[in-house]
C-alpha cells in the first residue's frame, strides 16, 4: 500500500500524535508490503529526517507556514491528485478535525476518523469506537482513503528510525479564497491550581448529578489531602472552574492516585489522566469505558460509597 | 441574520448499548432518545445571536419518525421554524450522505450561519458540518467556544485548541460553525415556549421531494463488538461497608496514600 502520513508541525515542532501515526503508517506498510511517505507543509524540522520513511514530501507555499484550513485543503487535495496515494493517515488532532473532513468532501474520499487501529487479515479495515467508547466498529471502505488515528493508538517510542530524502513541491495557492482568517493563538491565563504536580487527585464527573453534591467529593479530597479534578461537563455546567478540568482540552495529570467518581472515561478525558500510577474508578455502569483503564474498579452508586469512604479515611488519620 | 441549526437525535447516555444479531447494528429496544449534547449548545448560540442582532433561526434534522421530537424541542426553546427530513431511504447515511441531503435542502435558503454540534454522541464522526460547508461553498470553523458578531457579512469565532489554547478566527458569511460544549448555558423550554411551538411551521421533506435516491455510504460497518479489556482491573464488590473497608485498606497498604 502506498501510504502518505501527514505530519503536523506546531511552532516548528513535530506534533506527538503525528509521530504516533507515523509508527502506525510504518506498521501498515510492513503488513502490506508498502511504503510510507511523510508529507510536511512548510519548513521540515530536523528530527523528522531521523525517521524511517521512503521520502519526505515537502509542500511549500507562503500560505502554508501557519495553519489556515482552506489553504491546507487545497494543498493536500492537489498532492493527493498528483501523487495518488492509496491512503493518507493523520493524527486525530484538533487541527485535523478542522480541515480533513472538508478535504474528504472535496475529493469524495471516505474519512475514517479517530481510529484505534487497523486490520489487514482478510480485507483492510480500521477500528473506530462508537457509542461513547462502549462499542468497537471495524469499518470497511475502498481506497483511496483518509484515516485519522486516536491519541495512543500507536506508540511514538516505537517509531522506526532511518534516513529520508526530502522532495520539495512548490504550490501556487494564490487563488484560494481568503474567507477564513485565523488570528493569533493564545493561552488562557493559568489559574492558581496546578493539577500536574498533584500526588492524589479526586476527580468528579457528570455522575455527581448536581452542583449541590460537589461538597461531598470535596470532603473526600480534603480527607485524602488531594486536589479536586473533574471532567468537562462539570466545567461546562459551571460546577467547578476550568482550571480543574482534566483531559485533552484541560490539564494532563500523572498523580500517584487518580480516583474517578462518576466519570465514564471518554477518550478526551483518558488522554489527560491515563498516566496516573493507580486509577481507581467508581461508576454505577459496569460497561463504562473507565473500567478499561482502571486498576481498581468499583461498580456502585457513588453516593453510597463516597461519604463512608471519607469517614473511613478520616478515622485512619 | 438568518441561521440554521442542524440537530441530531441520539440515544441518551444511560440507554443500553446492545449489539444486534446481525453484528453490524445496535438494538433499538429500551433506548431513550434525546438531542445530541453539543447540538443543544449550537441551538442556544444561534438563539443568543438572533436575540442580539435579529433574524430567523431554522432547525433541521434528518431522522426517523421519532426525530421530529428534537425539532419540536428546539421550536419550544425559541427557534422559528423546522425542517424535518425523513425517508426510509435516508436511514443508513454516513456523514457524506447526510451533508449531501442537507446541502440540497438548504441551498436556496441562503443562510448566513449554519450551526451544528462538533460531533454526535453516538457515531462521533465530527464531519457533517464541514462536508456541508464544502458542498455549499461557505467558510467554516470547528470547536467554536465563543462568537462575536462583527457586521452583516462577518463574524469572529473563538476556536478551542488543545490544552487550554485558543484562537480567534474571522469568517465571512455564509459560514458553517461546529460548536463545542460549554460555549453558553442552554435554556430550558418555558411553558409559553411549548404553547408557541404548537403554532410554528415544520416542513417535512422526503426523498421524493428532493428527487434524490439512496446515497451510497463511503464506508460501512463490517463488525461491531465489545472492546477487549487491555488492563487487569481488580474489582472490589460487596456491601458499601465491605467495599469501603477493602478500598481503605488498599489506599493505606498498597497505594500508600494515607
Ligand atoms: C474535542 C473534545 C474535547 C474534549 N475535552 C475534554 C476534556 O478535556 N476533559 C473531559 O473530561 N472531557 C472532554 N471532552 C468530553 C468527553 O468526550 C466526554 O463527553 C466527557 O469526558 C464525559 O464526562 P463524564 O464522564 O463526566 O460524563 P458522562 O460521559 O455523562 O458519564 C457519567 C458517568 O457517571 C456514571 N454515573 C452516573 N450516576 C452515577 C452514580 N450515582 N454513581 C456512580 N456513577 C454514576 C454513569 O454511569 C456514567 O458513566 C471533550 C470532547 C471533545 C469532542
Amino acid at each position: 500500500m502506498k501510504i502518505f502520513a501527514f505530519i503536523q508541525i506546531d511552532d516548528g515542532v513535530v506534533n506527538r500524535l503525528s509521530v504516533e501515526t507515523l509508527t502506525g503508517a510504518q506498521k501498515l506498510a510492513a503488513a502490506t508490503n508498502g511504503s510510507v511517505t511523510a508529507v510536511v507543509f512548510g519548513a521540515v524540522p530536523d528530527d523528522l529526517k531521523t525517521y524511517k520513511v521512503k521520502e519526505i514530501l515537502n509542500v511549500q507555499a507562503a500560505e502554508l507556514e501557519d495553519y489556515s484550513p482552506l489553504y491546507y485543503i487545497e494543498a493536500l487535495s492537489r498532492i493527493i491528485s498528483s501523487e495518488s496515494p492509496d491512503t493518507v493517515v493523520f493524527g486525530h488532532t484538533y487541527q485535523v478535525r478542522d480541515w480533513v473532513p472538508r478535504l474528504s468532501a472535496r475529493l469524495k474520499l471516505p474519512f475514517l476518523v479517530d481510529c484505534i487501529g487497523f486490520k489487514t487479515d482478510d480485507n483492510f479495515t480500521v477500528t473506530r469506537q462508537i457509542s461513547q467508547g462502549k462499542i468497537n466498529a471495524d469499518m470497511a471502505f475502498e481506497n483511496p482513503s483518509l484515516i485519522s488515528f486516536q491519541s495512543g493508538a500507536f506508540r511514538a517510542d516505537e517509531v522506526e528510525s532511518g534516513t529520508a530524502e526530502v522532495r520539495a513541491i512548490a504550490l501556487d495557492l494564490s487563488a484560494v479564497p481568503g474567507t477564513i482568517r485565523p488570528g493569533e493563538k493564545y493561552q488562557q491565563a493559568r489559574g492558581s491550581v496546578d493539577l500536574s504536580h498533584a500526588k492524589v487527585i479526586v476527580s468528579v464527573g457528570r455522575g455527581i448529578g448536581k452542583e449541590e453534591n460537589i461538597p461531598l467529593v470535596k470532603e473526600l479530597a480534603d480527607a485524602l489531602s488531594a486536589e479536586l479534578g473533574c471532567s468537562r461537563p462539570v466545567v461546562d455546567y459551571g460546577w467547578l472552574p476550568h482550571e480543574r478540568q482534566v483531559g485533552s482540552s484541560g490539564q494532563t495529570v500523572s498523580p500517584k492516585l487518580y480516583l474517578a467518581l462518576g466519570i465514564s472515561g471518554a477518550i478526551q478525558h483518558q488522554v489527560g489522566m491515563k498516566g496516573a500510577d493507580t486509577i481507581v474508578a467508581i461508576n454505577k455502569d459496569e460497561n463504562a469505558p473507565i473500567f478499561e483503564i482502571a486498576d481498581i474498579g468499583i461498580v456502585a452508586d457513588l453516593f453510597e460509597i463516597v461519604p463512608k469512604l471519607t469517614e473511613s479515611i478520616k478515622a485512619k488519620k | 441574520m438568518k441561521s440554521c441549526v442542524l440537530i441530531k437525535q441520539v440515544p441518551d447516555g444511560d440507554s443500553p448499548v446492545v449489539i444486534a444479531d446481525d453484528q453490524v447494528s445496535l438494538k433499538g429496544e429500551g433506548i431513550t432518545w434525546t438531542t445530541n449534547e453539543t447540538d443543544g449548545y449550537a441551538l442556544e448560540e444561534a438563539l443568543l445571536l438572533k436575540e442580539a442582532h435579529g433574524g430567523e433561526v431554522v432547525v433541521c434534522t434528518i431522522g426517523k419518525d421519532s426525530a421530529l421530537q428534537v425539532v419540536k424541542d428546539a421550536l419550544a426553546k425559541g427557534a422559528d421554524r423546522g425542517i424535518f427530513i425523513t425517508d426510509p431511504k435516508f436511514d443508513n447515511l454516513d456523514s457524506f450522505g447526510k451533508a449531501a441531503i442537507f446541502a440540497q435542502v438548504l441551498k436556496d435558503e441562503n443562510f448566513d450561519l449554519i450551526f451544528s454540534g462538533l460531533q454526535s454522541d453516538n457515531s462521533s464522526n465530527a464531519q457533517t458540518g464541514l462536508i456541508l460547508a464544502e458542498f455549499l461553498g461557505t467558510s467554516h470553523a470547528t470547536m467554536v467556544i465563543g462568537t462575536e458578531w462583527i457586521d452583516e457579512s462577518r463574524i469572529k469565532v473563538n476556536r478551542e485548541l488543545e490544552a487550554g489554547w485558543f484562537r480567534w478566527t474571522e469568517l465571512d458569511f455564509p459560514a458553517s460553525l461546529t460548536i463545542q460544549s460549554g460555549i453558553n448555558k442552554p435554556r430550558y423550554a418555558s411553558l409559553r415556549g411549548i404553547m408557541l411551538m404548537k403554532k410554528k411551521p415544520i416542513a417535512t421533506v422526503t426523498a421524493e421531494d428532493l428527487a434524490m435516491d439512496e446515497i451510497p455510504a463511503l464506508s460501512h460497518i463490517k463488525k461491531l463488538y465489545v472492546p477487549r479489556k487491555t488492563k487487569e482491573t481488580v474489582f472490589i464488590s460487596g456491601s458499601p461497608e465491605e467495599i469501603v473497608t477493602q478500598l481503605t485498606d488498599k489506599l493505606e497498604n498498597e497505594i500508600k496514600v494515607l
